[in-house]
C-alpha cells in the first residue's frame, strides 16, 4: 500500500500488514515534534507532488523487496496541515521474520526522506520555514 | 509548457508555475536551469533545485525534447 493521505489510519496499516505467512508486522510512526532548531514549533505544513511522490516510493517499495522477503509493505505520507503530535508518515513491512522487518522498515522511511518529492514547512511563534531549503 | 512550482520555489517565484514563452526551445535539463535562474535569480538561494520530467528526476545532460510535464524540486524535506 502506497499512498498520500490527509489523515493517518494507523489501524488500517496494521489491518493490511497483518498477514498469516509473516510472524512480523513491524510499522514505523513519523509524527510533529512540537521543537525544532531550538525553536517551539506549532505545527507543519506538507504539500507533496503527488503523482511523482507515489512513483518514487514505488521504487523504493521494489528496492526492498530485491532485498529482503517481503510479504506485504506500506508506505503513507499526509499533506495539509499537522498539529504537534499527529502522525505524519507511516512506514510499515509484514515479513516472515523480525530482522528483516526491522532493516526493510528503516530502509523505507531512510529512502522516503532522501527522494521522495514532499516538503515540510515548519511555523514557529515568529515565523516559518521551508525544511532543509537553504544551505 | 509550463514548469510546476512546489513548496520554497512556489513561494520564490510567487506563481504555482512557470509559463515558458513558445519561441524559448531548452534542448537539455542544463539549458532550461540556465534561463530559470536568469529569470528568477532568487532561486539559487536554495541548497538544490532538482529537475523532474514526466514524474521521475532529470539529469542535467538529460534532453527535454519529448517531456509532457516538467516540475522543479526544491530539497525535499517529508518523513
Amino acid at each position: 500500500m502506497i499512498k498520500i493521505v490527509s489523515h493517518i489510519n494507523l489501524s488500517e496499516a496494521y489491518s493490511y500488514l497483518n498477514s498469516p505467512e509473516a510472524g512480523a508486522v513491524n510499522l514505523f510512526v513519523g509524527t510533529v515534534r512540537n521543537n525544532a532548531h531550538g525553536k517551539q514549533v506549532e505545527k507543519l505544513l506538507f504539500e507533496a507532488y503527488e503523482p511523482m511522490a507515489i512513483k518514487e516510493m514505488g521504487k523504493i517499495a521494489d528496492h526492498a523487496k530485491e532485498k529482503w522477503s517481503i510479504s506485504k509493505l506500506l508506505m503513507v505520507h499526509v499533506v495539509g496541515e499537522k498539529a504537534v503530535g499527529e502522525a505524519v508518515v507511516v512506514t510499515g513491512i509484514a515479513s516472515p521474520h523480525r530482522k528483516e522487518a526491522f532493516e526493510a522498515t528503516q530502509f523505507l522511511i531512510d529512502e522516503l526522506k532522501k527522494s521522495v518529492p514532499i516538503w515540510k514547512k515548519e511555523f514557529y511563534q515568529d515565523g516559518s520555514i521551508w525544511v532543509n531549503a537553504h544551505p | 509548457m509550463t514548469i510546476k512550482l512546489f513548496g520554497i520555489t512556489r513561494e520564490i517565484v510567487g506563481a504555482s508555475h512557470i509559463p515558458v514563452p513558445d519561441n524559448q526551445k531548452f534542448n537539455t535539463v542544463a539549458d532550461l536551469k540556465t534561463w530559470l535562474y536568469s529569470q528568477y535569480p532568487n532561486l539559487r538561494q536554495l541548497k538544490s533545485i532538482a529537475v523532474a520530467v514526466d514524474h521521475a528526476y532529470a539529469e542535467d545532460h538529460e534532453a527535454l525534447g519529448a517531456a509532457k510535464e516538467i516540475a522543479l524540486i526544491p530539497p525535499v524535506s517529508g518523513g
